[in-house]
């Protein structure tokens, strides 16, 4: 599924001209990227489970896009994609991540000591802290092509890794199909439940395919951190916690993950990871990191000044309103997190929220004092 | 066979043989750095094909991986949870079925899974029972007729696919007191669908097959003439008045949203290849690629049924005859009649009904059991799935299956004429009488 291998054979009756996309009103990295030549070279492969190109594409000759946000507009069904159908997919993520080479490394960094700071982020203007990840399961196809057997099985590995937790990680997993109404509701009030997918860039690419059958959400006990089961990717992890203290959010984070993948190892299970996309996820743009740390902070002031936007450009931060991705902000308050997710470290990118942020809350304090920010400019990082 | 269809059967066998080759080379390439990566040793031990190390380098390596996952995931295993469901697929469906038909392929490498993914995606309404599988290709209906069988027993009140025969009868000329009185009937209408045969479904078509209907059918519908002469209106290119237009004619349609249909892939390469078509006169109009690769309708304002249905059956049987001299055809076969995507569309695929005004009637308590016996459904005037504004109703037939066009139209002539006389007699004040049930089809 979606399509796959054999269906493709039955395509291969018509020429690669007649089976050649509209991409005349598209803007998204798939549509500036695919010519008929480069279609026609790669249309007759297919990855080892039976992904193909038309599959990897299907979501960005759906979705033509936005006029001024580009999106990415293809996906990868498991950890082959990225070889298979490299021709397509090294020039997007060249596009989408800052100029990244077909030959450039990674690094992977998940040890907390090397942060400096960030635990003390104002928390008179900086309301909450968060950090995201994804992790894929090597040998599983991705959620755009997975079966309900497969699904499973990442759901079950899942549950009896995340069960063996111990201490201030201990939780619990709620499958989203077993779930009881209270249980729903008190999932809501905290902020954790995931709905099914109602983005058409999701939809169209299959992963919401036999909602809600092995999807759930695991959490600890105290709600600090929490790991999204088979939505987008096969993992979604989270830490996260009221007030400015981003140090012990990402301390957590790193030591629950590294937990989880030993648990996962113990099984006979990894990630899926290399040196040069780092680690594999579903969309391009989650690779390397596949991290979003971020805080929702109070900047009234800031966010009116006509040099924000320049701001947050050369700080290599990205702002979104407090409902996530494609939402407005709120009273002033915005998400801000790092935009960039390959070619640095994990540590290297809490570091920009961390110092960002502090830079951020510096301005907008001399504003509300009545003074400039003109001598507070940063370089572009 | 068509001259053109059996190009394109040699083309077929050419390019699964280039396939082939290019597939081994491809795969012995990139299957092998993912083997030589870390955990090869357990990936492979998981596989349980100890064999696996051995043959890849051969062009067999797809089918080996396939096989693998075949006993990694048993059926069992990948058979969905329809606990919640309340769809004919899902009443239909056993474990056993499942495991049957699970790894076949119709002849375009369509699978069960793909039938029934928008049934396993949309549970459905505790009282409305939806169909919940479709056909990806007309030989979906016979590779998959365990499933397809019941399902079309259950949604067709009985009809047996294996024991009984579908009649076909376009001729309208059998019709009898087809005018409607215009006091109580604002308009009619009779749509049904068609297949373009060699070329697969909406949930399955790639872009090329997809734009190959529509070229088939823009140029039958070009040969058109007389009052059928008319126009094609692309979706991808019509300019903002044409749009406008086909917004105020009521006859533009627009990218499916009810998940039904989405999750059944029939969106996919919106709006590529799909368009209208209609006459001048405004009276035949034909959607291209929406939810069948053609659906057909003949409308006017006012009570002539007779005049809908012989324009109908005329227009039909042209565009049959332009195809068919250019080597296509319409899918049809005796067992099912037409066949279209949706099971709940075989047989005539023909609803045929008005927009009638039954102020008294429709307050009568007894206004659905005539409606049940006359074989006759509401719907609100917006289409399926709208309630009713003030006292107008869309009448419409109930079944597709088992009875021919001539039956189903005369029904709801005679049904239509019943409740007007119904309507009638309620404003004089005398009183009605529940009409004996209409008969089910002969066994």
């Amino acid at each position: 599924m979606p399509f796959g291998n054999s269906h493709n054979q039955v395509k291969m009756r018509f020429s690669s001209d007649e089976e050649f996309p509209d991409l005349l009103a598209h803007n998204n990295h798939m549509a500036k990227v695919l010519t008929p030549d480069m279609y026609a070279r790669l249309r007759n492969k297919e990855t080892s489970s039976g992904f193909t190109l038309d599959d990897v594409i299907q979501t960005g000759v759906d979705n033509p896009g936005h006029p001024f946000i580009m999106t990415v507009g293809c996906v990868a069904g498991d950890e082959e994609t990225y070889e298979v159908f490299k021709d397509l997919l090294d020039p997007v993520i060249e596009d989408r991540h800052g100029g990244y080479k077909p030959t450039d490394k990674h690094k992977t960094d998940l040890n907390p000591e090397n942060l400096q700071g960030g635990d003390d982020l104002d928390s008179n203007y900086v309301l909450s802290s968060r950090v995201r990840t994804g992790r894929s399961i090597r040998g599983f196809c991705l959620p755009p092509h997975c079966s309900r057997g497969e699904r499973r099985a990442i759901e079950q590995l899942s549950i009896q890794a995340l069960d063996s937790l111990e201490g201030d990680l201990k939780g619990k997993y709620y499958a989203l199909k077993n779930m009881t109404e209270e249980e729903q509701q008190q999932l809501i009030d905290d902020h954790f439940l995931f709905d099914k997918p109602v983005s058409p860039l999701l939809l169209a690419s299959g992963m919401a395919r036999d909602w809600p059958d092995g999807r759930g959400i695991w959490h600890n006990d105290n709600k600090t951190f929490l790991v999204w089961v088979n939505e987008e990717d096969h993992l979604r992890v989270i830490s996260m916690q009221k007030g400015g203290n981003m140090r012990e959010v990402f301390t957590r984070f790193c030591t629950g993950l590294t937990k989880i993948e030993e648990l996962f190892k113990e099984r006979g299970h990894e990630f899926m990871w290399n040196e040069h996309l780092g680690y594999v996820l579903t969309c391009p743009s989650n690779l390397g990191t596949g991290l979003r740390a971020g805080v929702h902070v109070k900047l009234p002031n800031l966010s009116k000044h006509e040099k924000f936007g320049e701001v947050l450009k050369r700080l290599r931060l990205q702002k979104r309103g407090t409902g996530g991705v494609d939402t407005a902000a709120v009273g002033g308050v915005f998400d801000i997190s790092n935009a960039d997710r390959l070619g640095f470290s994990e540590v290297e990118l809490v570091q920009m929220v961390v110092d960002g942020v502090n830079l951020l809350v510096s301005m907008e304090k001399c504003l509300e004092a009545g003074e400039g920010i003109d001598d507070l400019m940063p370089e572009q990082k | 066979m068509a001259a053109k269809q059996r190009q394109q059967l040699s083309n077929s066998n050419f390019w699964t043989e280039n396939l082939r080759l290019t597939v081994g080379v491809t795969m012995a390439s990139s299957f092998g750095r993912l083997m030589s990566g870390r955990g090869a040793a357990a990936l492979l031990a998981g596989l349980g094909a100890g064999t696996m190390a051995t043959g890849f380098l051969g062009s067999e390596n797809g089918s080996l991986v396939a096989e693998a996952k075949k006993k990694l995931y048993p059926p069992s295993s990948d058979f969905p949870d329809l606990r919640k469901h309340n769809n004919c697929m899902a009443s239909a469906l056993s474990p056993a079925i499942y495991a049957k038909l699970r790894d076949k392929l119709t002849p375009n490498n369509w699978t069960l899974d793909q039938c029934i993914q928008t049934g396993v995606d949309n549970p459905g309404h505790p009282f409305i029972k939806t169909v919940g599988c479709v056909a990806g290709d007309e030989e979906s209906y016979e590779v998959f007729a365990e499933l397809f069988d019941p399902v079309i027993k259950d949604r067709h009140n009985g009809y047996d696919p294996r024991t009984m025969t579908h009649p076909t009868d376009l001729d309208a000329s059998k019709i009898t007191n087809g005018m409607f009185d215009e006091k109580y009937v604002l308009s009619s209408r009779v749509r049904t669908g068609r297949s373009i045969r060699g070329l697969s479904l909406p949930p399955a078509c790639s872009r090329a097959e997809r734009r190959e209907v529509e070229r088939v059918v823009v140029t039958a519908l070009a040969g058109l003439k007389g009052d059928l002469a008319g126009r094609y209106y692309g979706l991808g290119d019509m300019t903002e008045k044409e749009q406008q237009q086909l917004i105020d004619d009521h006859f533009l349609f627009d990218k499916p949203v009810s998940p039904l249909l989405t999750c059944a892939f029939m969106a996919r390469d919106w709006p590529d290849a799909r368009g209208i078509w209609h006459n001048n006169e405004k009276t035949f109009l034909i959607w291209v690629n929406e939810e069948d690769h053609t659906r057909v309708i003949s409308m006017e304002k006012g009570g002539n049924m007779q005049r809908v249905f012989e324009r109908f059956c005329r227009g039909l049987k042209q565009v049959e005859q332009l195809i068919q001299e250019r080597g296509w055809e319409f899918m049809w076969n005796e067992r099912l009649g037409y066949i279209l995507t949706c099971p709940s569309n075989l047989g005539t695929g023909l609803r045929a009904g008005v927009h009638v005004r039954l102020p008294h009637l429709s307050q009568d308590a007894r206004f659905s059991k005539i409606l049940d016996n006359l074989r006759l459904q509401k719907r609100g005037t917006g289409g399926v799935d709208t309630a009713a504004v003030g006292d107008t109703f869309d009448i419409s037939n109930n079944d597709r299956l088992g009875k021919s066009e001539v039956e189903l139209v005369q029904l709801l002539v005679d049904g239509v004429n019943f409740l007007i006389e119904c309507e009638k007699k309620l404003e004089k004040g005398q009183d009605i009488a529940v009409p004996d049930p209409v008969a089910q089809f002969k066994k």
